[in-house]
């Protein structure tokens, strides 16, 4: 038996990397065991969009907190940590879609969300290469975009630099509440053991609803200016409440490089992550309805990475009913990025008996899920 | 309905060769290229005119009706025996019953202090300029790096008046002598090489030779060279640099053949590790002209079900590895060369990463995730084989798009409800 940790954490993504820097700020020993390179899974695939969500209140909760927690430490990325206000346009499509604007408005409105409505002209405006005759948008200024892997190895390097220890190259085989048990064999003690292998966190703790969500992301050569906001399609909801069918929806973001990203797609029942060509064109036609201009773009690049989706659309964070030394923090589905901070300071809040700044209960591991539409 | 039986990707020799061989069967064949004219980067048309081989091969493609598609790129495969193309004004899907991968292979570039300087260019890219009407008339050219290339280069640029200062070769002169040994076996080799020795009469050809640094304030102004003992420093107004070739195998590695060092690994019919899809020429090994030409008559033969006739050139097939080993060993880029490189040096120029911030990670992806070394518009050509000759790192999986593609070519075909 090697020496034993206060916490060991399973998956060095973002969620982990947060965790294990959130930890080690509390004074605790912590491992991190991650067979890839930092944040190299779901981390290195997603966009990277710090965004408030209103899916449901448990939902505008957690990432309302943890975009928060985002703002306050924007000062102290690094560059290549690619932090950018960029904010999001909530774009809609028709009078209908501008009816849910300004309901969004007065949701964001009601927790001291920033947001203002534009109209058609405005959104013109803001956003020249968006298709014309769309009926506006919410603009939400404080959203923000940032290079995921980056993010992730900036916060396990600070985690480091209190005394965290990462086991690079090794794989988790086995979860107890007592520690973890590599493929090679060995067992790595620990008093608090915590899951935050992503879309993989089943095959670690078997019977926990977390499914792989697949996803796909183009990016383009740089066009600085072309796009100044993450843009993102109302009817994104739409999509992205559906637990069954595959679904597509507009959702472009400007990187710092002056490159473009340009998703999204939804699909469940794929498991392996090689390009769908169906998939990339329904995608990318999509986005093309609301900016045809990206036609004549060059795509330099595409990629696909699997979400971590539960049926109710909120993440496992904390206590394993059957284990209580075993703590999940996965299940972020598309919202990891976001809320990574939230979901470190929420581990180490029921750890450590801290008072949570925002109630866990939403998010325990043992709540009963209603299943989403 | 495949749109013709053998689909041949890539015009020049191999490609050509393996064109025509398969038509000669009654084959239908189509062949695709980037460029606007068949003949490869090495029968590269100057103001389109092909030397007197290409034409030969040109001509004998087009008797028998192979079917030409010009300035097409393949950037994906989105079905089982289908590839989908670019092209200028718009995009297409080729259904095949075989395919022959003639990509051929590209130039492979060490980073030295100073080589993203304007002027400093590969040295087949130099040429291909000059071919295509940059004046080189009285131009300093300093041409820098390994193998024949650097003689096929400089005796271009003789011909068309340049002053060539000095070819470095960064072979030593042991291991050319051994190779011009061996040359003696190859009487049409021979021949070839003597021909470009005499051409390049008055050009000084220096073994053991290599840039330690490009300089100039806004675009190159010299380069500092280095030869045993003595370093020095030639003024020039071009630095073409060429450290041997690299396969073109991204498509193969699309379409999932299987890849051995560095190339697309064939057996004997030149067929991949996929039924039915065949390789020739560079993308399967470095091996010059005339090894081209017969492994594309061979994947012609073959893809076109006329194994017997392939076989009968695997004699000279054989012949020909032999020379492109003794090439290989003769021309293998030095140890030093690792050394050349500072720490601040860029190794990617996409993305403006230096050796060092590469040299922090522990692998291709964590360098590409990390620092986005080969994330650029390049897709890694460049500084992956850089990387893997300095660090020993293989790059990763291939995925469409395997060239930069625009949106709308992605989006052109229509989904299956």
């Amino acid at each position: 038996m090697g020496k034993s940790y206060d916490v060991a954490i399973a998956g060095g993504g973002i969620v982990g990397a947060a965790c294990a820097e959130e930890c080690a700020a509390a004074g605790l020993s912590v491992v991190v065991v991650e067979p890839g390179p930092v944040g190299g899974g779901a981390t290195a695939a997603g966009m990277g969009h710090i965004v408030v969500m209103d899916d449901s209140p448990a939902q505008i909760a957690l990432t309302n907190y943890s975009r928060t927690l985002w703002m306050a430490r924007a000062h102290e990325f690094p560059a290549d940590v690619e932090y950018v206000s960029a904010g999001t346009l909530w774009v809609a499509a028709d009078a209908e879609e501008m009816a849910e604007v300004e309901r969004k408005r007065a949701v964001y409105e009601a927790i001291g969300v920033r947001a203002e409505v534009l109209g058609p002209r405005e959104l013109a405006e803001a956003e020249p290469n968006l298709r014309p005759s769309l009926a506006g948008a919410l603009r939400v200024p404080d959203d923000a975009v940032v290079y995921p892997p980056c993010a992730a190895r900036y916060m396990l390097q600070r985690a480091l630099e209190r005394g965290a220890v990462v086991r690079a190259g090794e794989s988790a085989a086995q979860l107890s509440g007592a520690g973890i048990k590599l493929r090679d064999g060995s067992f790595v003690p620990a008093g608090i053991v915590v899951n935050a292998t992503g879309a993989w966190a089943p095959s670690l703790t078997p019977g926990i609803e977390v499914r792989k969500r697949k996803g796909h992301l183009v990016i383009t050569d740089r066009y600085p200016g072309f796009v100044h906001h993450q843009l993102v399609e109302l009817g994104y909801l739409k999509s992205a409440h559906s637990m069954t069918a595959d679904s597509v929806a507009f959702n472009v973001q400007p990187r710092k490089t002056g490159q473009l990203l340009i998703g999204s797609s939804r699909q469940f029942g794929a498991e392996h992550g090689e390009i769908d060509a169906n998939m990339l064109t329904r995608m990318l036609r999509r986005a093309q309805e609301y900016m045809p201009a990206l036609a004549a773009l060059t795509a330099i690049r595409s990629w696909t990475g699997f979400r971590a989706a539960t049926p109710d659309k909120l993440p496992l964070i904390g206590p394993c009913p059957q284990d209580p030394r075993l703590y999940l923090a996965t299940g972020h589905e598309g919202l990891g990025i976001t809320t990574s901070l939230a979901t470190a300071k929420l581990v180490a809040d029921q750890l450590l008996h801290r008072t949570p700044a925002i109630p866990v209960e939403p998010y325990l591991p043992g709540r009963k899920q209603a299943e989403h539409d | 309905m495949p749109d013709c039986d053998v689909l041949v990707i890539g015009a020049g020799p191999a490609g050509l060769a393996a064109a025509t061989r398969a038509a000669e069967t009654g084959a239908s064949v189509a062949m695709v290229d980037d460029n606007p004219h068949p003949g490869g980067q090495i029968w590269r048309a100057a103001a389109g005119k092909a030397p007197q081989d290409a034409a030969r091969w040109i001509h004998s493609a087009e008797q028998h009706q192979v079917e030409w598609i010009a300035g097409a790129r393949v950037f994906a495969a989105p079905a089982p025996n289908r590839i989908a193309v670019e092209k200028f004004d718009g995009e297409l899907e080729l259904g095949y019953r075989s395919l022959i991968l003639a990509t051929g292979a590209r130039e492979r570039f060490l980073p030295f202090p100073g080589w993203t300087l304007p002027n400093v260019m590969g040295a087949g890219g130099l040429q291909a300029l000059a071919k295509s009407g940059l004046p080189v008339e009285g131009k300093k050219i300093v041409i820098a790096g390994s193998g024949p290339l650097l003689l096929a280069v400089a005796k271009y640029m003789k011909e068309h008046a340049a002053d060539v200062r000095l070819i470095a070769e960064q072979a030593t002169q042991s291991a050319l002598l051994a190779f011009g040994l061996r040359l003696a076996a190859h009487p049409g080799k021979l021949i070839q090489a003597v021909g470009l020795r005499a051409a390049l009469l008055g050009i000084p050809y220096l073994t053991s030779c290599w840039p330690v640094a490009a300089e100039g304030k806004d675009k190159l102004e010299a380069v500092t060279l280095s030869r045993g003992e003595r370093t020095w420093t030639e003024r020039c107004d071009y630095l073409a640099c060429g450290f041997g070739l690299v396969p073109n195998t991204e498509i193969a590695a699309l379409l999932g053949c299987r890849l051995s060092d560095g190339s697309v690994a064939v057996d004997e019919q030149q067929q991949t590790s996929i039924t039915n899809v065949y390789s020739a020429g560079e993308a399967t090994g470095i091996g010059g002209l005339e090894l081209a030409l017969v492994e594309g008559e061979i994947a012609g033969f073959a893809a076109a079900g006329a194994s017997a006739r392939a076989r009968t050139l695997f004699a000279a097939r054989d012949r020909y590895r032999k020379f492109a080993e003794a090439l290989e060993h003769a021309f293998a880029p030095r140890e030093e060369l690792k050394a050349l490189p500072r720490e601040e040096t860029l190794v990617c120029r996409c993305e403006d990463v230096t050796l060092g911030r590469v040299r922090s990670c522990t692998g291709w992806r964590e360098a590409k995730l990390h620092t986005r070394c080969g994330m650029g518009p390049c897709q890694g050509r460049v500084c992956g084989a850089a990387v893997e000759f300095l660090l020993g790192w293989k790059s990763e999986s291939v995925r469409p798009p395997v060239f930069p593609t625009r949106i709308e070519s992605l989006t052109r075909t229509e989904p299956p409800a």
